[in-house]
């Protein structure tokens, strides 16, 4: 084999290695998706943040509006503080609501926002002031337990 | 006196395996001195990366296929008790891109080409090959050993991620095509799951460091094997034993260091 023979085929062998590549940054870890746009952050303190992971996405009406890029936990309140990453094309208003939601019964969790009524909007830096923390199965299963000993004890009277 | 005989002794490895440690990295030291003139004649690389891409081609996409099938196959096995069929795309991809892929392209690699290099310059210096060339004042390390370093540096990721994006697809065809998953379900679980630079990107990482130790070692057994028949014979079975353990050793230090803090 001529050297013009043995430069095509190393040269179909590093493409085939770059497709590759590629097929495994586009389709098995969507990188079009990833967010490279103008971002601002916000933050919000939640009682509990359950499951929440880094990386979690924020969805407004289902929609993936941003993702969360840090939590910790702020020691004056003793609150889950965690910090959101919107797309700047996406802006809500300052009365905005933050909640702990969960994808189905087991799934992961994410956070959604419902927007307010507020003329101002939320600008980088700000604080979502309402916040609903997330459902903590346990604490589910305790109220309803507790609420079927009243309820028959009650029939009992 | 036995006490003395057995302190001896430990002194004796002790030196050995320094003497050992010491000539690796002078031989590692020599080998990047003489990159750049591999770099200058770039033609002789991509002869190796021919003899050590291209012929492992085959096997890289056969196995791959092949973890591909049994990952989809054993993955539904255990996820679907759960209820989480779904996330078979998941599964597979992250397996793949963080450990097999990386891992099992690595053992491959020793096996196919890691002996074939320790093969081939051992054979040159049993036919006193390198010796002619020192005495035509050719220096081998620069003529014959960087050209396959280089050449081994760049075909292990390839291989890799051509392992990797093989065996998705062979879980795809196996969870979609034969299981039934839905399709939409397999490939977005798997996107919204893996992520760029921390699974893929270590993925190459990784591969890069395999296949710098591998080509490493095989090199060096070669260079090093004594020039008879036996000597390459078991230069060449060194090499495979020496890469494995690099390989998984390395891959469990990597591993610990990349993904330990998720």
């Amino acid at each position: 084999m001529g050297k013009r023979g043995i430069e095509t085929l190393v040269g179909a062998f590093v493409l085939l290695g770059f497709l590759a590549i590629v097929f495994l940054a586009l389709k098995a870890a969507n990188l079009a998706s990833f967010t490279t746009g103008d971002t601002y952050r916000v933050t919000a303190r939640f009682d509990n943040i359950g499951g929440l992971k880094v990386r979690a996405p924020v969805k407004s009406a289902g929609v993936t509006v941003g993702r969360v890029v840090s939590i910790s936990l702020d020691t004056k309140t003793y609150q889950g503080l965690v910090t959101l990453e919107l797309e700047r094309r996406f802006e809500f208003p300052k009365d905005t609501s933050a909640k702990i939601l969960t994808a189905g019964l087991l799934g992961d969790q994410y956070l959604g926002l419902e927007p307010g009524g507020d003329d101002k909007m939320l600008a980088d830096g700000e604080t979502i002031k309402m916040t609903q923390s997330a459902v903590v199965l346990e604490n589910l299963i305790g109220q309803f337990l507790y609420n079927k000993a009243a309820e028959s004890g009650d029939a009992k009277k | 006196m036995r006490l003395l005989d057995f302190v001896q002794r430990l002194g004796s490895i002790s030196l050995q395996i320094l003497r050992a440690l010491g000539h690796h990295a002078t031989f590692f030291a020599e080998l990047m001195k003489s990159l750049p003139s591999a770099l200058r004649r770039f033609f002789l690389v991509v002869a190796q990366i021919h003899a050590i891409g291209n012929y492992s081609l085959v096997i890289i996409v056969a196995s791959g296929m092949a973890v591909g099938f049994v990952l989809g196959l054993q993955g539904y096995y255990t996820l679907s008790r759960y209820g989480a069929a779904e996330s078979l795309g998941l599964l597979v991809a992250l397996s793949l891109v963080r450990e097999l892929g990386p891992v099992v392209t690595a053992l491959l690699y020793a096996g196919r080409a890691g002996t074939s290099l320790t093969a081939e310059i051992g054979l040159m210096k049993a036919g006193e090959q390198l010796a002619a060339m020192e005495m035509m004042a050719v220096d081998p390390k620069q003529r014959v050993l960087a050209p396959r370093f280089v050449g081994g540096i760049i075909v292990m990721p390839l291989l890799a991620a051509m392992f990797s994006a093989v065996g998705i697809f062979g879980g795809y065809i196996v969870g979609v095509l034969l299981i039934g998953i839905d399709a939409g379900q397999f490939w977005s679980q798997m996107q919204n799951g893996v992520h760029v630079f921390d699974d893929v990107g270590n993925g190459i990482v990784k591969s890069f460091v395999f296949g710098v130790a591998c080509t490493f070692v095989a090199l060096y057994q070669g260079y090093e094997a004594q020039a008879t028949p036996e000597g390459v014979a078991q230069a060449t079975t060194r090499t495979v034993v020496i890469s494995s353990l690099a390989i998984l050793l390395l891959d469990f230090v990597l591993t610990a260091l990349m993904f330990s803090s998720l």
